[in-house]
């Protein structure tokens, strides 16, 4: 029996239509990579340093600009750039763990929170002097080149991105389970004093570890740049989006990553639809604090 | 006993500054030290004495400073009554806060980003809705009137903002010197064991969150009549959360006379600097960030942790007579 | 029957598997120190932890002068008198002896001066009398164990559970901070103690239970409770019971 009726009416009226909601949960999927991709590094630092990185959002502008820096100045393209940004990001996320941040905790973890909230104000700021408050973008020959999925257009620089995301998890995954690395990594996180027992370098092996953290920031400033934009308070949006996502898939669990960012880009982009553009982000924060609350360890994450 | 009789004394002094302060420009920055030091003190409660650290403390500020100037702006109503009811909205506020935190445990870095995020709710909240003008904010219109919490002279609100941080400094001396207080750093210090001893936690943390989250909506009562203008990132915006942590931590966490000491100290070198680079956006918080990390890793206590020596073992240990029972 | 100041009854925890409690029972009498003891691991500060109220049981029942207190909060439970101690001393690091003691004193007293009083009167009692105003987290190990005595007992408890209060001393140590348990007896405060040191368990307990793999094998006056050979298998392995027994024989 067809629906009729008043109410019937109203329910087929109500139902946003399907060629709306679609490209809005694409568009959520592929910026959901994105958001995955910066919490990769987020979890990862958790995971094995149990620090939670205040200048995350901060470091991903640093990657952003030196992108941008990259392509204006020497015309390099932004996915040339994923085989010299990262390992910069690397090196300088190697040298403020092992140079300041590991020096912090004086037995408090808040202690952490507040030197990276320091280091993210200087960076922050210090971004604001060099280079002024403006917003920048790139153009690049494929900046507006689209994709057909489902009968919506998707923009190809985030069908890379969103590619991207899956590649780096796959391949951090890959460096932790078959390398030395890897190993050495896995068995700090798990039991530290067993650890340097047996020889592993907490210091070096902590700061490896916050540097691959940062190295993936490098690797989402790359695939970022080429479909958004850069400004000095552009990482402000993305830390605690990136700390909603940490905590809702687990903290060091990179599936969780993966599958916490796909959820929040998706919630962000329907309550976008819904509820208009800035109560979009309500949805993320309650989410945030829900989960922190009835389940910190996370939907993924193992009971404590 | 001792400290009482400083902390009068200090006020006393620093009651007098408007008699001998004739420049304008002067007695505005002694203004916002004594601002700053009322927000560092709020925070400094729960923060410091309570060792809960908070992110988020614009949500409390915030709130106070939007509920005096929504009362005014579209309702009319009073700015005196505005000064109680800001005061009440933000004790309300830390309530709501305090309670979805503490009752399920939420300590340490999660507690810090938790009360970030209530911040950034109600900041994306006020600039939504109409009530608080959206994204346009609020201008409280110039009315100058004792009566209407806007004075003539800036000597007046000096002496505005001194009442509020006396109170604050009152109450602070007040943790330092009671049993709400012993427990309440007693649970900071060691959770377990205080609970062992039958404090109660949970009730003690949301007294304290209240206490901070009171003072700290004081303060945004005050920036709202003082500047008669506000929108949600000022409001609710990280810089006074930030502002709020930075002043104790610099001046000394957990101390009486820190929030004062961070606060002239952070004034001093927005000043310094503004005299020697310029006015510069972003290089005085350059400086404080700079500040904040070289004293988290230096000087956890802050600068009176330099000031404060703390009894140390004796060289020699000396067995007394029940030792030897 | 009068019922005993403590009487826990079938207390059952598991953790994920492991058997913590298995269906323990014992009665607490008043005024006298009783001891609980056995193999490291056999789950003794967990008991503790359940009549304490720092974790919940599964099953079984928990009553203390009377009251049900099974799954009570830890303040309720202090607040009724009874009070424990940790193992991993927690002094209030970076506040002085005389703070920390007082911390305990307020549960009964509201005056921040009498609190202070109190706390110093307790601590000559313990013989922290000349540390006041040290910062407790510079205390030696001997000094932070009378720190949690001091602590306890400024709460004026009816009864008092020291989890472990000797471990980490020397013999000499030992010899000092026993006659302050007993004086902690005397004022009429009653103890039940977990041990490892047995000559604490000998000298002070008038009674005690023995805790294996979560379960009791054993309970009674310590000497006798010493020469059961299921206690001596718990400690020593399988079969130990039997050899010493043998040797002793061959000895003689």
């Amino acid at each position: 029996m067809p629906p009729s009726g008043a109410f019937s009416q109203f329910i087929v009226s109500a139902m946003p239509d399907l060629a709306i909601i679609i490209p809005s949960v694409l568009n959520g999927l592929t910026t959901g990579a994105l958001y995955a991709l910066v919490a990769l590094g987020l979890t990862l630092i958790y995971g094995v340093l149990h620090i939670i990185n205040f200048a995350h959002g901060a470091l991903l502008m640093l990657g952003l600009y030196a992108v941008y820096y990259l392509n204006t100045r020497f015309g390099i393209d932004p996915y040339v750039c994923l085989l010299i940004v990262p390992p910069v990001m690397f090196a300088l996320g190697y040298v403020l763990q092992r140079g300041i941040i590991g020096r912090a905790s004086h037995g408090r973890d808040e202690n952490i929170l507040l030197v990276t909230l320091g280091l993210s104000i200087v960076i922050e700021n210090l971004a604001l002097f060099f280079f002024k408050s403006d917003t920048r973008i790139i153009d690049t020959p494929y900046s507006f080149e689209v994709i057909q999925i489902l009968g919506a257009f998707v923009p190809e620089p985030k069908v890379f991105a969103f590619l991207g995301a899956f590649v780096t998890a796959g391949l951090l995954w890959a460096l932790m389970t078959f390398t030395d690395l890897g190993r050495a990594i896995r068995a700090l996180a798990k039991e530290r004093k067993g650890a340097t027992l047996v020889g592993i370098n907490a210091d070096h092996v902590y700061a490896m570890s916050f540097g691959l953290g940062i190295a993936c920031l490098g690797v989402a400033a790359c695939l970022l740049l080429p479909s958004y934009y850069v400004s000095p308070q552009v990482g402000q949006g993305f830390v605690l989006i990136a700390f909603t996502i940490v905590v809702l898939g687990g903290m060091g669990s990179f599936v969780g990553a993966l599958i916490g960012g796909l959820f929040i880009g998706v919630v962000e982009a329907l309550s976008g639809l819904f509820l208009g553009e800035s109560l979009g982000q309500i949805g993320i924060f309650a989410i945030f604090i829900l989960v922190l609350i009835f389940r910190p360890t996370g939907l993924l994450g193992h009971k404590v | 006993m001792r400290t009482l009789i400083i902390l009068a004394a200090v006020f006393a002094a620093l009651a007098l500054v408007p008699l001998f302060v004739v420049s304008d420009v002067w007695l505005n920055i002694a203004i916002m030290v004594l601002y700053s030091a009322l927000l560092g003190q709020a925070w400094n409660m729960l923060g410091g004495y309570g060792g809960q650290f908070s992110f988020g403390h614009a949500a409390f500020f915030g709130t106070g400073a939007y509920t005096v100037a929504v009362l005014q702006v579209q309702y009319g109503i009073n700015p005196w009554v505005g000064l109680f009811a800001g005061g009440l909205a933000a004790v309300v506020v830390a309530a709501i806060i305090g309670y979805s935190t503490f009752r399920y445990g939420l300590k340490g870095s999660y507690f810090a980003l938790v009360t970030l995020a209530f911040a950034e709710v109600l900041r994306i909240l006020s600039n939504s809705v109409p009530i608080t003008g959206a994204g346009v904010g609020l201008l409280i219109p110039l009315q100058v009137a004792p009566s209407n919490l806007q004075f003539a002279d800036k000597g007046s609100y000096y002496w505005l903002v001194w009442a509020m941080a006396l109170a604050a400094f009152l109450v602070a001396w007040w943790i330092g010197n009671s049993r709400f207080g012993a427990q309440l750093m007693a649970v900071r210090d060691n959770e377990d064991a205080a609970r062992a001893l039958g404090v109660r936690a949970y009730s003690v943390k949301l007294r304290a969150i209240m206490l901070s989250g009171f003072f700290s909506g004081l303060g945004g009562v005050f920036y709202a009549q003082y500047f008669l203008y506000l929108d949600p990132h000022i409001a609710y915006g990280a810089s006074v959360s930030i502002e709020s942590l930075l002043v104790p931590i610099i001046g000394g966490i957990g101390t009486l006379f820190g929030p004062l000491l961070g606060a002239i100290v952070l004034h001093a070198i927005s000043e310094f600097s503004r005299d020697l680079i310029g006015d510069i956006p972003g290089i005085s918080l350059v400086l404080y960030g700079t500040l904040l990390v070289v004293m988290v890793l230096f000087l956890p206590r802050g600068l009176a942790g330099l000031l404060i020596r703390r009894k140390a073992a004796p060289q020699t240990p000396k067995k007394t007579e029940a030792e030897h029972a | 029957m009068p019922e005993a100041m403590l009487e826990v009854s079938g207390i059952c925890k598991t953790f994920g598997g492991v058997r913590a409690s298995r269906n323990v029972s014992l009665s607490v009498p008043e005024g006298k120190i009783t001891s609980l003891i056995g193999p490291n691991g056999a789950g003794k500060t967990t008991l503790f932890a359940q009549i304490t109220g720092f974790l919940k049981p599964d099953s079984g029942s928990i009553r203390f002068l009377g009251e049900d207190i099974t799954g009570a909060s830890p303040e309720d439970i202090a607040q009724a008198g009874m009070i424990r101690t940790f193992q991993v001393v927690k002094p209030f690091a970076g506040q002085t002896v005389r703070d920390n003691i007082a911390v305990g004193a307020h549960l009964r007293i509201r005056s921040r001066r009498d609190a202070l009083a109190k706390a110093e009167e307790v601590a000559s009692e313990v013989g922290l009398g000349d540390r006041l105003d040290q910062d407790a987290s510079s205390l030696t190990v001997a000094g932070r164990k009378r720190l949690e005595v001091a602590r306890a007992l400024a709460t004026e408890p009816k009864l008092i559970l020291f989890d472990e209060v000797l471990a980490g001393l020397n013999p000499s140590e030992i010899r000092d901070v026993i006659p302050v348990i007993r004086a902690v007896k005397d004022r009429g405060i009653t103890i039940l103690l977990i041990e490892h040191v047995m000559q604490a368990v000998m000298s002070l307990s008038e009674y005690t239970w023995v805790l294996n793999q979560g379960g009791l094998i054993a309970e009674g006056e310590p000497r006798s409770v010493v020469s059961d050979p299921h206690v001596i298998e718990a400690y020593l392995g399988k079969g130990m019971a039997q050899r010493i027994a043998a040797r002793e024989k061959t000895d003689a």
